[in-house]
């Protein structure tokens, strides 16, 4: 293991605003799970812990013109938009304040132009859909999908794929493939590949193997701008998921989550600058446990049924 | 003018005068014109707003939803309505919903077109009335194409409404003259409901669907001749959420038949009874009949599927049997 981390090239140091986000991502990911296991929280959640760098390195890339379609692992694509803790964590709890009223909960989520939904590849079409508008009255601007490797088991990916290479749309979409969809491997569901199935359709792959943000920006900036010029494009992220499906369902092997978690971006960035990281990570800590101490004492959401 | 031809120069009219409409489907554009000729001509005058699409009715009915998030409108056609199974996830879960789970209204201005039924012979994947499979769903509104509504009128309601529309079109309407009910009877349209009758209180109510329009009249003709019972037919635009208060004219009646193509078992009629009854129950003189196709698949051969549809005889029979034991 510790030969495999060395030959992996050291992270760039990150400016204090995204490894700022990428930290308070993770503590709120870890608090929902804390309120779970304390029995605070109704329903369910699927954390993206381990995936956080993806939104807060394509923040940058996109402005505030294009839309962003977030699946149900959405909390961090929320968070690098807006950073608005407290909005999220009173919609997924139901509270005061809450961004949707409590009504969408964790996975239903609008604002701005910023939309997730909960049903696996739905928001392919709709994407596909804004991107026609955008392309016809908004020109430059792009509509950006975040899906999962496992959304990709989806008739409506590939309708909508077809349709977006057709008509030249500005479409990304965003795969974070993890490698597993919720207990099924991608060995087990994934036949051929994300880079296979971009090139069926004509559409330019480019996959992402690093978590170092500097260098995602690097690679992506030209292609997102080619994007917004009508040329689809799929990214696919090789990255990990740190934590469970949802809650506690979890079925990989200890030894395969700890390697997991040492590879991930976290702990190599604490060993490669350990009081950057200790020092914001504190801080970020503080904040999430600050937001859920306000939100856990608000009064219920309210809102009525027409 | 025959019914499509009546939906065709209202979707030229509407697209006229609305620059953020866009009309997607399998087919639509010329000199195709879709499979039934209802968009005829519109890729020609509307190019870029008029599209037609690959083989895709749940990506299309979500490109549709998109473009409503967006603030356009959109209508989709659906080549036979049976296929928009393939889209329901996207009617069901995304653009209904949206219009309230993300807290606040979100308006959604757009319809699905499905042209619908049997008589045509085109079997059991091209022949069902869909619509018993979209009732109850919130922010969803189902409206049937009617040979005696303004077509223009009906797509305008629909687009403004600001929730997604289903528009259920029964392909035998397509040939069919618009706007006439022969005499004896009279032809008024009020509000949303049209209403065929005679001078006179009648014996019967007859609560039915555009497309049953053609076949209930041809029973009330039938039965007044023979049977000397009078008839009023009450043809409503919006199927769903159905306004039971807009019949009020006309009810209540001692006996109240609602009669659709749909195949039996959880019917839209169903959901019509049971409002019917809520409302005036105390003045009926029995339940609700209820008249549909056999609960059945619908068979090709023209001898089998009438077997299983509702025409014009069941409709009779039907009447005859409450009214006269």
């Amino acid at each position: 293991m510790t030969e495999l981390l060395d030959r992996l090239p050291a992270p760039s140091r990150l400016d204090d605003a995204d490894l700022s986000l990428m930290l308070t991502i993770r503590a709120f990911e870890l608090k929902l799970l804390d309120l779970y296991g304390r029995g605070l929280l109704h329903g369910t959640t699927h954390t993206c812990l381990g995936q956080e760098y993806v939104p807060v390195a394509l923040r940058t890339l996109l402005d505030p013109g294009d839309h962003v379609f977030s699946n149900h692992r959405g909390h961090g694509h929320y968070l690098a938009r807006f950073g608005d803790a407290e909005g999220l964590l009173a919609e997924i709890m139901g509270r005061e304040g809450a961004v949707c009223g409590g009504v969408g909960g964790s996975q239903h989520i609008r604002r701005d132009r910023y939309l997730s939904t909960g049903v696996q590849g739905e928001s392919l079409p709709v994407a596909t859909g804004v991107a026609l508008h955008l392309k016809r009255s908004e020109p430059g601007q792009v509509a950006c999908v975040h899906v999962g490797d496992g959304t990709f088991g989806e008739g409506a990916v590939y309708e909508a794929l077809n349709i977006a290479a057709l008509w030249e749309l500005p479409l990304l979409v965003v795969v974070e493939n993890n490698g597993i969809a919720q207990s099924t491997p991608a060995s087990r569901h994934l036949a051929g590949s994300i880079a296979g199935r971009a090139a069926a359709f004509g559409i330019d792959h480019r996959l992402i193997g690093t978590a170092d943000v500097a260098e995602i920006r690097r690679v992506l900036a030209p292609l997102v701008a080619r994007t917004r010029l009508g040329v689809p494009l799929v990214v696919e992220f090789a990255t990990e998921r740190l934590g469970p499906h949802s809650k506690g369902d979890d079925t990989r092997p200890a030894d395969q989550i700890r390697r997991i978690h040492e590879n991930g971006w976290y702990a190599r960035y604490a060993r490669r600058y350990p009081d950057h990281l200790d020092r914001l990570d504190a801080e970020a800590r503080a904040y999430v446990d600050a937001v859920a101490a306000d939100v856990t004492a608000r009064p219920p959401s309210r809102w009525t049924p027409s | 003018m025959r019914v499509g031809e009546h939906l065709n120069a209202a979707l030229h009219a509407v697209f006229e005068r609305t620059p953020d409409l866009y009309l997607l489907g399998e087919d639509v554009a010329d000199p195709y014109g879709g499979a039934f000729k209802i968009t005829r001509g519109l890729s020609t005058r509307f190019p870029g707003r008029v599209l037609t699409t690959p083989i895709s009715e749940n990506a299309i009915t979500g490109v549709a939803a998109g473009l409503a998030l967006s603030g356009d409108r959109a209508i989709v056609e659906i080549m036979f309505g049976d296929f928009a199974a393939l889209a329901f996830d996207q009617v069901l879960n995304f653009a209904s919903k949206s219009v309230s789970m993300y807290g606040t209204r979100v308006p959604m201005r757009m319809v699905v077109r499905c042209p619908v039924g049997g008589g045509r012979g085109y079997g059991p994947t091209h022949s069902q009335s869909l619509q018993k499979h979209f009732v109850g769903i919130p922010h969803l509104s189902l409206y049937e194409l009617s040979p005696f509504h303004d077509c223009e009128a009906v797509l305008d309601e629909m687009l403004s409404l600001g929730e997604p529309c289903v528009l259920f079109e029964d392909k035998v309407l397509y040939t069919r003259p618009a706007g006439l009910a022969e005499p004896p009877f009279c032809l008024a349209v009020e509000g949303g409901v049209a209403r065929v009758f005679l001078d006179g209180p009648p014996d019967c109510v007859i609560i039915a669907p555009g497309g049953l329009a053609h076949r209930a009249m041809a029973a009330m003709r039938s039965l007044l001749v023979e049977e000397e019972i009078t008839c009023t037919l009450l043809v409503p635009s919006r199927l769903y959420p159905f306004d039971v208060a807009a019949l009020d004219a006309d009810l209540p009646v001692a006996h109240v038949f609602v009669v659709e193509e749909s195949t039996g078992g959880g019917t839209w009629g169903a959901e019509v009874a049971h409002l019917l009854h809520r409302r005036h129950w105390d003045r009926l003189a029995g339940p609700v009949t209820l008249v549909h196709s056999a609960a059945s698949i619908i068979p090709t051969a023209a001898h089998l599927e009438r077997e299983v549809l509702v025409d014009e005889s069941t409709i009779h029979r039907a009447i005859r049997e409450t009214l006269r034991g």
